[in-house]
């Protein structure tokens, strides 16, 4: 299974970060939905307006944004979810559908080679990042055992060509030059020859920034293109770039064909929706993000990874299924029951710990639980309830007698030091364990009141609900 | 050519992009019939929509649309309302440029690729042709071949340049500079910084030694910070500003590469939110390719009758 909690390259966590603003705001509004009892019309466009307006900040082109929260509208007030009892996990489930489809089943990297020696022509505006962009790639393809040759076609900046030297030197790869050459094709066909003649299996040709509307420009680099035949034609985009990406990106698309995007400056706090606005509108996969400025800060991109983070609800959806695996219906209806009479005792605490403990790895189950999986203390919190623990948690309550377990406050002094014993503990950790089972009964009392008071009728998947607000009360402790 | 021409011309995509639009949801100029129409709801999403795809952004797109639906069902020509709302937002943020020196220092700042060395070229060549003295001080350690860029633009503009070599510390190059103007008797020193993310806190922390390091050499310095933007940049453009301004105490912006179908309409929220002004705008790529920015200019040019 695929945690959302255990990201562990540096890249991913800049990803991460990046979009943790949107994620932020989102995160909001389904707090704001959570708790309701269910949904209403009016409750669903408040929600559908935040959601909007976070998108719109995240600079998700306005299109985009517009059929994106129309196609959740037209889930979100389906009879069936208005009358769901879990509102909010299914317009988190429909948000989340409608990410995916707006990614698609991309995944980052190149595609495998077409031709030989592979070609790969770099386009986009101006200051996007292409030159850096060149080296941090034919960096990158070394470490994949690849051979690149570098050019670059840029005779319009002023060094631009002098920058690629520099840069391709310092990233340890060889860049064609012929001194003197001032014709962009010539450059790039000539380089072709280079990297044949040479024993390369990879050419990166680097171009000069243009504006998308600029003919002359344009139809310089289709000459370029027709002379290299480039199978891999990536558009650079700047992860701080606004609401004409789609414009720029389309035309460059149009005249070249683009196959993939590379996501620059990602190391900063853009959130980066109008690039991916990009791969929705024109259907092209993100292939690398660019996330720094040393030459190995590039790497390929996990558009799947990212839409839990964008979303921000850690892998909720695959709690929910999990959940609903190992607490049935019947148990749940049973401990809801028991919580409401403020009968919920050590026995049953166990019965849950057992059951979250069937649902897996700990770790893994703390980085589907919204918040948690993102929260910096996170690491702080592993410490405290690590796997051992739960096992000394459980050793703890099998060394009581059944009627301590049913009646923890009889448990005195002598009564600790024995369980300690018999567990294996110490006193110490027998009375946190006791501090937090009542402070968790004082919450579940709370809760537990509320939802009884809130309807009538008892539904199937409120006990699951409750289940849940007790699974993560638990981990909060 | 006229400053206004100049504006006009760098927009004159940007103006078919957003008038037309904007012609679309308020009706084209001279159909009085349709001029005054009362603001319907309609009306008023089309032109928030208009304006957000502008990258003018939620806040300042919510004054301006708030504006106009204050108006609805009264006879108002609401192309003049709009142009008057943004035209106020962007007048709102104008102020004197603060004088100083000799020599005048101007930094400029801004993230990766936005455009700095160009506008600092431009700026140079500006200045040259006012009559002033600049010299450019090259304080880009960092970027690979980023001396040798300016370098060519400093020719271009007949300007000096003092540099120091790759990987010093700018400060050091900020100090010489200022030195070497007072010994030369020029006027204006125009600084040229490496690009740097807003995030990057001991980057922007740099920033805050060349401050410094000005300030000793010459009262006041620097007289002048400007961030310069990239016109296609969307909300981000917002926090760069903010996080540029408390690092770096930005002046103004200079809105660059305005000559593609971008709109710069982060320029209204910066102005808005930050009420920093926007002091000049490239148009293009050649060395005279940049304005002084004038808020009734643009707006003048954006919402131009007959273009």
């Amino acid at each position: 299974m695929r945690s959302a909690g255990q990201v562990t390259t540096p890249g991913a966590d800049r990803q991460r970060e990046m979009f943790e603003a949107l994620s932020t705001r989102l995160q909001d509004v389904f707090r704001s939905l959570r708790g309701q009892p269910r949904l209403t019309e009016e409750s669903v466009e408040a929600a559908l307006r935040e959601i909007r307006l976070a998108l719109l900040e995240a600079d998700v082109n306005f299109r985009v944004v517009k059929a994106f929260v129309d196609r959740v509208r037209d889930r979100a007030v389906d009879q069936a979810v208005l009358r769901s009892l879990t509102p909010d996990q299914h317009v988190v489930r429909i948000v989340r559908d409608e990410m995916r489809a707006l990614f698609g089943d991309t995944t980052g990297g190149l595609p495998p080679a077409t031709s030989s020696p592979r070609v790969i022509l770099l386009l986009g505006l101006q200051g996007s990042g292409k030159t850096t962009t060149a080296a941090k790639l034919g960096a990158w393809l070394g470490r994949q055992g690849r051979h690149a040759l570098l050019v670059s076609t840029d005779v319009r900046r002023p060094a631009a060509i002098a920058q690629l030297s520099v840069v391709g030197t310092q990233a340890g790869l060889r860049v064609h030059d012929p001194e003197g050459e001032m014709d962009p094709v010539v450059r790039a066909s000539g380089a072709l020859v280079a990297t044949k003649n040479l024993g390369y299996d990879t050419l990166i040709v680097d171009t000069a920034g243009r504006l998308h509307l600029d003919d002359e420009l344009m139809a310089e680099l289709e000459a370029i293109q027709r002379a290299v035949a480039a199978g891999d034609r990536l558009f650079v985009a700047d992860a701080m770039t606004g609401q004409d990406a789609i414009k720029s990106a389309g035309e460059f698309n149009r005249r070249i064909g683009v196959t993939g995007v590379v996501l620059t400056k990602m190391d900063g706090d853009a959130r980066g929706g109008a690039a991916l606005s990009v791969v929705g509108v024109l259907g092209v996969p993100i292939a690398f993000v660019g996330s720094g400025e040393r030459v190995q800060d590039l790497e390929p991109f996990h558009p799947d990874r990212v839409v839990s983070r964008v979303l921000g609800m850690g892998d909720v959806l695959s709690l929910i299924e999990k959940a609903e695996q190992v607490i049935t219906t019947e148990d749940a209806a049973r401990l809801e029951r028991k919580i409401r009479r403020d009968e919920f005792t050590l026995e049953d605490f166990r019965d849950q710990l057992r059951a979250i403990r069937k649902m897996g790895p700990l770790e893994q189950i703390l980085g589907m639980i919204p918040g948690m999986g993102a929260l910096k203390e996170l690491n702080a919190q592993r410490d405290q309830i690590d796997e051992g623990q739960l096992t000394r948690v459980e050793a703890i309550i099998n060394s009581m007698t059944p009627t301590e377990r049913r009646q923890h406050q009889m448990i005195n002094g002598s009564r600790r030091k024995r369980i300690a014993r018999g567990s294996g503990t110490s006193v110490e950790e027998v009375n946190r364990l006791l501090k937090q089972f009542v402070e968790m009964r004082k919450m579940l009392k709370v809760v537990g009141g509320m939802a009884g008071s809130g309807r009538g009728k008892k539904g199937k998947g409120k006990g699951r609900r409750q289940a849940l607000h007790n699974l993560r009360s638990m981990m909060n402790q | 050519m006229t400053v206004f021409g100049r504006i006009r011309q760098g927009l004159a995509r940007t103006t078919k992009q957003l008038v037309s639009r904007l012609d679309e949801v308020l009706g084209a100029p001279g159909t009085a019939a349709r001029r005054s129409r009362p603001v319907d709801l309609q009306t008023a999403d089309a032109l928030e929509e208009v304006l957000l795809s502008a990258d003018v952004g939620v806040a300042a797109t919510g004054l301006i649309v708030d504006a106009v639906r204050a108006q609805a069902g009264r006879d108002a020509d609401l192309r003049a309302l709009v142009k008057a709302e943004i035209l106020s937002v962007l007048a709102g943020a104008e102020r004197p440029v603060a004088l100083g020196g000799p020599p005048h220092v101007v930094l400029v700042v801004g993230v990766n690729g936005t455009g700095k060395t160009t506008t600092v070229g431009k700026l140079a060549a500006l200045a040259r042709a006012e009559g002033r003295q600049p010299l450019i001080c090259a304080a880009d350690t960092f970027r690979a071949a980023a001396v040798e860029q300016l370098e060519i633009w400093a020719r271009r503009a007949g300007v000096d340049l003092v540099r120091a070599q790759a990987g010093g510390d700018p400060a050091a190059v900020v100090f010489d500079a200022l030195a070497s103007a007072k010994a030369r008797g020029r006027d204006l020193v125009i600084v040229d910084t490496a690009g740097r993310l807003h995030t990057r806190v001991n980057l922007m922390g740099e920033l805050e030694k060349i401050r410094r390091v000005a300030a000793r050499e010459t009262p006041g310095a620097p007289h002048e910070v400007l961030l310069v933007l990239d016109a296609t940049v969307g909300q981000n453009g917002l926090v760069q500003a903010r996080e540029f301004l408390q690092a770096a105490g930005v002046t103004g912006i200079v809105l660059a590469k305005l000559d593609g179908t971008a709109k710069g309409g982060i320029a209204v929220a910066i102005a808005h939110d930050l009420g920093l002004p926007i002091r000049y705008v490239g148009v293009g790529e050649a060395i005279d390719d940049l304005v002084p920015f004038s808020p009734r200019d643009y707006v003048d040019a954006l919402f131009e009758e007959k273009w």
